[in-house]
């Protein structure tokens, strides 16, 4: 196994890689520590490329010995070259990185996948999280997959899509009558009374290696390259400094060759309390309290903020926030231009790459991956009364006067 | 006035296992003053400079002291006060 320990981000204090999350000194966020010195750079890209077509192929830079068992297979999704965009925007090149096809349609199936193999590795019988409903999808079916039980706790007023997309794996579902701020609190909480392997809480410096399998697999898809740009979500910020970090890996082993891409964050305005350090210049975030559609972005009090803030500048990326309104016109965007139907925080995202064509950040000479994290079809109240639907009988005439009439009036 | 400050499990190596202090004030840093006078070790793991570390939590009755008037915060008689570490989720 390459990994060595877990180490604390803030003071640097070593620990075993057992169910540890925060450290006891300085309640700093415990890390995955490494040693890759044995690999070999053409050596490890021949065994990922003969490896399963899911993140396991990138197994030798997650913490375990060999591959483990898991059915679901998450990753290896698909990287869209997305021209019409491109040119739409003024863009060199677009490529959408689409994690909607994953298991549970979303980008959480990655480090559910990495959490749960160490919850069972660790020994554990129950998984849990705390989840803005994404992980609850993932985690319920994943423990489902994997038989064991699980506890997935989420805001009460989650959107309905998500909350039947979890009950039926046969979770215990709960919802909290409070914000996903309270619903973390809660589970920081539960997590210190009962031997459950809460997967982003106890588990988490484990479960967030799994979101540098999107780095890995965006490099793989660009030929062993890298793009000038990305574009991805921020919540807690756990997502967008993990692919620098799985990205900073491969350039350190000479997987890859050339610099970090600029990193550009997108926030939702409703819930932007990285944004609003990150323009007003601070090295930490003031917690919020959200009211944005983009609820699975929906994190007042970001505890990676910190570090997504200091990827952003050191790489002269940005990290904006878009109304309610643009992320609406986000998702049509993408979906008209790509056919990829994305949930809000795709919408985010698309909306913050228009803002950034728009102010000339990215033109015709830059590359650039947009992270699209989660699948349409869950927030579908988001895309609700954009379009009129022809209704007519069952009639050439009916069809020649309700619709072609109408399309050519329209025009 | 008699404040519960409640201590996380990873500080509790520093309380002689305590999970749970008594301790008299009227605001979140008078109260924190007081747990540090009775346990030196948990100062520096909990402030820095006199701030909180940024990665510390803490809550009255439930609601997270940055909301309000961070360690000028008062605390009513009677209150809770939890002390979490701040975790990343989604």
């Amino acid at each position: 196994m390459t990994a060595t320990g877990l180490k604390c981000k803030e003071c640097g204090t070593d620990y075993p890689l057992e169910a540890l999350f925060v450290c006891d000194q300085c309640f700093g966020p415990l890390e995955v520590a490494y040693d890759f010195s044995g690999i070999d750079a053409a050596e490890a890209k021949r065994k990922i490329q003969t490896g399963p077509d899911s993140i396991w192929r990138y197994s030798d830079f997650l913490p375990f010995d060999g591959r483990p068992a898991d059915t679901l297979q998450p990753g290896l999704t698909p990287l869209i070259k997305a021209d019409r965009l491109a040119e739409q925007l003024g863009i060199g090149e677009v490529f959408i990185k689409n994690d909607a096809a994953n298991p549970t349609h979303s980008f959480k199936d990655r480090v559910v996948a990495v959490a749960v193999a160490k919850a069972l590795e660790l020994g554990f019988d129950t998984v849990a999280c705390a989840s803005t409903g994404n992980l609850a999808n993932a985690v319920a079916a994943h423990a489902a997959a994997a038989g064991i039980d699980s506890y997935v706790f989420v805001p009460s007023d989650l959107e309905e899509q998500k909350l039947l997309a979890t009950g039926v794996y046969g979770t215990e579902l709960i919802g909290v009558n409070g914000t996903y701020d309270d619903v973390n609190r809660l589970c920081t909480e539960l997590a210190q009374e009962r031997g459950w392997a809460f997967v982003n809480v106890n588990i988490r410096p484990y479960y967030a290696e799994g979101s540098k399998t999107l780095a890995y697999e965006t490099a793989e898809q660009l030929g062993w390259k890298l793009p000038d740009a990305i574009v991805s979500p921020i919540a807690s910020g756990s997502l967008f400094t993990k692919i620098g970090r799985g990205f900073n890996e491969w350039l350190d082993l000479g997987l890859i060759e050339g610099e970090l891409p600029a990193f550009h964050g997108a926030q939702a305005a409703g819930c932007g309390p990285v944004a609003k350090a990150f323009s007003d210049g601070h090295d930490v975030c003031r917690p919020v309290k959200p009211d944005t559609i983009a609820k699975s972005l929906a994190i007042g009090t970001p505890a990676d903020g910190p570090y997504a803030l200091e990827l952003a500048r050191e790489t002269d990326g940005t990290i904006s926030a878009v109304t309610d309104d643009e992320i609406r016109a986000g998702i049509r965007l993408l979906a008209e231009t790509t056919g990829v139907f994305t949930e809000t925080a795709g919408g985010v995202t698309t909306a913050t790459l228009t803002k950034l064509a728009d102010a000339g950040e990215l033109g015709a000479d830059d590359s650039v991956v947009v992270y699209i994290t989660g699948e349409g079809l869950k927030t579908l109240d988001a895309v609700r009364d954009g379009f009129a639907m022809h209704e007519i009988e069952p009639t050439l005439e009916s069809f020649a006067a309700g619709v072609e009439t109408r399309q050519t009036t329209a025009v | 006035m008699s404040i519960t400050v409640k201590i996380p499990a990873q500080l509790r190596g520093a309380t002689g296992g305590e999970g749970a202090i008594e301790v008299d004030g009227s605001t979140v840093g008078e109260a924190l003053d007081a747990v540090f006078e009775a346990h030196e070790g948990l100062r520096g793991r909990i402030t820095e400079n006199g701030d909180l570390r940024r990665f510390v939590n803490v809550y009255v009755a439930g609601e997270d002291i940055r909301f309000q008037d961070g360690l000028e915060t008062s605390v009513p008689d009677g209150a809770e006060l939890t002390i979490l570490p701040a975790v990343a989720g989604g």
